[in-house]
């Protein structure tokens, strides 16, 4: 190995421990270790976003030649501060897996074949214009990511709801945000958090709702737990559904019923109006309240349709509803006890405290995920607690770019990078600036994701170009779509960087550019646009998404709309794009500013980023004194009034069992990446399932057994870890979903919130055996 | 050629102990916290081989009460068959 090329990764060996033993010891110094990096003025350290979560992490990584060499955080990044975790540290050896796809496959008599990637090219547009020709517009579908890059997912957009005119365009972002943006919404009228990081420097209490940080944010968690050290009086509550690193970390840690935060939070608003913790002030002037339908079904069958209608309520009727949720009541369903209930009452009403919630997948992907984000807006409203330094209900994202290019581009079937397609501005708007006829726009929504595979499988969907996610490990109810995916007259593209389960079935295979083997941009959870360079050469014959999307367009005869240079398309991307956001509520940065920065966060007004949205003080969209609710029509954050419903399977006497699943912290989604850097597969190598000890001695399961977990829809063999990682509550196992060799979501169901469509991967019954 | 580098937990008392006998080890540098008690172990061995008896030494060391890897340069031929089938 080269010495230059060894002496830095002995560096950034001894950073990566430093880093973690800041965040395990904050104040901890080394003052022995001093690092001579640099001095040979033979690695370059060029900035970008980490690739993996939607933290956001600004990474520095050091080049040698054409070669990646080192990670270390950038110190400049404020989210990170010059931390990162295990998987930034190890992210550039994601790169240089030895199965890099790097040629183009189409697939001829049955096997996949090498071929140009010009022939694939012409391959994909030939076969999306003949589909459109015999089966219509309808017919062909672009399922993307968060991971995509917004120019990405700009030209998908661009390309089958500008120029095709199909609303066919979907993203994983769906599988895990789509909650969030829906909760935003019917609250406050605006996508994305009003806070922002800083929150963490402010606030005296942390409560998270199902959101094993550690694991899932572990630089988010270690900035908490640094400011605990410093102040004695800081606390972190972690609510969740099963004992995690986080809830050992944390002060306290409640565990409850699955499904039951809703009545739980309900109980919170109960206790704060019974002791008169309101802040009459803030509510009177800056809330309204609102009541919508119920018992709103589960989307378990195919074409299910549901839409909500807002009625107006009172605070009076609001009152009356809770009475359904005093904290006895809900103890009794929630397993909480009445006393934990009205504790966690007592921290959101300390009028003396500030209290940030954090959430993710576990509010998000819940048959009631809309209805849960109200729920915990309603006690941040409730007590006023929003919209300043550390008073934060604060949802984050589990990719990278989930907010950046699927909720602000507008990658899902209702949306366009401004508005909805549904409202004619809106249409007008996106066929000015994309050079389209308004007419190409159709106004119908066409499939959300679930709903997306399931018209593969019935065939009112023929082709499917699906990019940088791997759908044939994530998706619920797996077996359907599979097959689905595989009937004669489907047809599918695959663009990724690694053979996956999904490029296993595909038709065409284009091999991608990796990350920071092209330019980009992502927008991470606190309204950051990050940009980063092209910093690597592409590998082989590998494209970037984006470039791979313009191409075909073109092919298709959308060369007006596609008009760039391989030079500037990004940058010309960008400065089209941002045209859809020029006004004061979301204005970005433009693109020198961004290639500078390491991070920018919107609406960036007059050469300032904001950090607080609604709150005059921070908020340049604010035209009133105070805090202004613009999103809303009122011009006031609603609160509303949303019961509890049960989940949409629940254990019985058959399969006594809750199935919940989730992420490990060494690996990103389904490991098609993480599993190729060979320190985070050595130590997490195989997927497992998690007990509860008691659960386990009564089925004669011991650690390592072989277990077999079966529901309603399919089974899987797979080993028992007891009083590993994680610990279930009795009547609870957790599968993590990063392992292709166990695809657990054969088990799952795809049942989903009626609102956003974001379907439960956190609940169905199962039964458990010894094999 | 593997790099790594461990977050090293001594004994309750033992962090000088621990400090020297890791450097009489071979392949390895030593960087003690000047304010817990913690000792950062980077490792720079020729081969796995030698990697693994290092680890093993390590960890047997009497005044080691844990070793936790924090970075892995383990080279391309760590990589383990991870594919289904
Ligand atoms: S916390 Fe997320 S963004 Fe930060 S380094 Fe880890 S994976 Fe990357």
């Amino acid at each position: 190995m080269d010495i230059t090329r060894r002496k830095f990764i002995k560096s950034a060996a001894v950073n990566s421990a430093i880093a973690t033993a800041v965040a395990l010891f904050p104040g901890i110094s080394f003052s022995a270790w001093t690092n001579k990096e640099g001095a040979s003025g033979q690695i370059l350290w060029e900035k970008t976003p980490c690739r993996f979560c939607g933290t956001g992490c600004g990474l520095l990584v050091g080049v040698s030649g054409d070669r990646a060499v080192a990670v270390k955080g950038d110190p400049n990044c404020s989210v990170n501060k010059g931390l990162c975790c295990v998987k930034g540290y190890h992210s550039i050896q994601a790169l240089y897996g030895k199965d890099r796809l790097t040629k183009a496959m189409v697939r001829k008599n049955g096997k996949l074949v090498t071929v140009p990637v010009k022939e694939a090219l012409d391959v994909i547009a030939n076969k999306m214009q003949e589909t459109i020709k015999k089966h219509g517009k309808d017919s062909v579908a672009m399922y993307g990511s968060g991971q995509w890059t917004i120019p990405d997912g700009y030209a998908a957009s661009k390309l089958f709801k500008g120029c095709i005119g199909t609303n066919n365009v979907e993203a994983n972002a769906r599988l895990c945000m789509a909650s969030a943006v829906v909760g935003f919404l019917t609250s406050f009228g605006k996508d994305e958090p009003m806070g922002c990081y800083d929150d963490i420097d402010h606030a005296d209490v942390f409560i998270t709702w199902g959101n094993n940080m550690a694991e899932m944010h572990p630089v988010l968690f270690s900035r908490m737990l640094a400011r605990r050290k410093k102040r004695k009086d800081i606390r972190i509550i972690d609510l969740a559904t099963r004992m995690t690193r986080s809830g050992q970390a944390a002060d306290k840690a409640i565990i409850f019923n699955p499904q039951t935060d809703l009545a739980i939070a309900n109980a919170i608003c109960y206790e704060i109006v019974r002791n008169d913790r309101v802040n009459w002030d803030f509510v009177k002037k800056h809330c309204s309240f609102h009541k919508g339908k119920t018992g709103i079904g589960y989307g378990i069958e195919d074409h299910f349709k549901f839409k909500d209608k807002a009625q107006n309520s009172s605070f009076q009727e609001f009152k009356t509803f809770l009475k359904d949720y005093t904290p006895e009541k809900v103890a009794k369903i929630s397993g909480v006890s009445a006393m934990d209930i009205k504790y966690l009452a007592s921290v959101y009403g300390d009028p003396d405290k500030k209290v940030t919630s954090f959430w993710c997948m576990g509010m998000n992907q819940h048959t009631r995920g809309t209805w849960i984000n109200n729920l915990v807006y309603n006690i941040h409203l409730l007590t006023g607690k929003i919209s300043t330094p550390g008073n934060s209900p604060f949802s984050l994202t589990g990719q990278p770019s989930a907010c950046g290019t699927v909720r602000e581009v507008g990658t899902l079937t209702h949306k366009l990078p401004f508005g909805v397609v549904m409202k004619e501005k809106a249409r007008e708007k996106a066929a000015k600036i994309w050079k389209v006829p308004v007419k190409n726009i159709d106004p119908k929504p066409s499939y959300h994701t679930v709903e997306m595979f399931r018209a593969l499988d019935r065939g009112d969907i023929r082709f499917m170009w699906v990019q940088v996610t791997n759908p044939m490990v994530t998706i619920p109810n797996l077996k359907r779509y599979r097959d689905g995916a595989q009937k004669k007259d489907r047809f599918l593209v695959v663009s990724d960087v690694y053979p996956t389960p999904t490029t296993d079935v595909a038709d065409v295979i284009l091999p991608a550019a990796m990350w920071i083997e092209r330019e980009g941009f992502y927008g991470n959870s606190e309204r950051r646009t990050q940009h980063f360079e092209q910093i690597l050469p592409a590998q082989g014959d590998s494209i970037c998404d984006t470039w791979q999307i313009i191409e075909v367009a073109r092919r298709m005869g959308f060369e007006k709309q596609f008009p760039w240079k391989q030079e500037t398309y990004i940058k010309d991307i960008w400065n089209e794009y941002i045209q859809f956001h020029d006004y004061p509520a979301h204005r970005m940065a433009p693109y020198n500013l961004l290639k500078e920065r390491s991070g920018v966060q919107w609406p960036f007004v007059n050469g300032k980023e904001t950090k607080w949205r609604f709150n005059a003080k921070y908020d340049p969209a604010c035209e009133q004194k105070g805090f202004d609710f613009y999103g809303k029509p009122d011009r006031k954050a609603w609160i509303w009034l949303r019961p509890y419903e049960p989940a949409a399977e629940s254990p019985d006497r058959e399969y006594p069992f809750w199935l919940n699943t989730g992420r490990v912290l060494e690996h990103w989604h389904t490991g098609s990446m993480t599993r190729r850097i060979p320190i985070l597969h050595g130590s997490m190598p195989a997927a497992y399932v998690e007990l509860n000890p008691d659960d386990a001695a009564d089925l004669g399961i011991v650690n390592n057994s072989k277990v077999k977990i079966t529901s309603r829809r399919g089974s899987i063999v797979m080993i028992a870890s007891i009083n590993g990682r994680g610990r279930p509550p009795r009547g609870m196992v957790f599968v993590p979903f990063f392992d292709e060799k166990y695809l657990i979501n054969e088990v799952t169901l795809d049942a989903f919130c009626p609102m956003s469509k974001q379907p439960d991967y956190k609940k169905c019954a199962v039964k458990i055996e010894r094999v | 050629m593997p790099v790594f580098s461990y977050l090293a937990h001594p004994v309750e008392g033992a962090k000088d102990k621990l400090m020297n006998e890791v450097k009489e080890c071979d392949h390895c540098e030593v960087i003690p916290a000047d304010n817990e008690d913690i000792l950062i172990i980077l490792t720079d061995t020729p081969d796995d081989d030698a990697e693994k008896k290092l680890w093993k030494k390590l960890t047997n060391l009497k005044s080691m009460r844990s070793l936790d890897m924090i970075f892995g340069h383990a080279g391309e031929d760590a990589r383990k068959n991870i594919k289904k089938g």
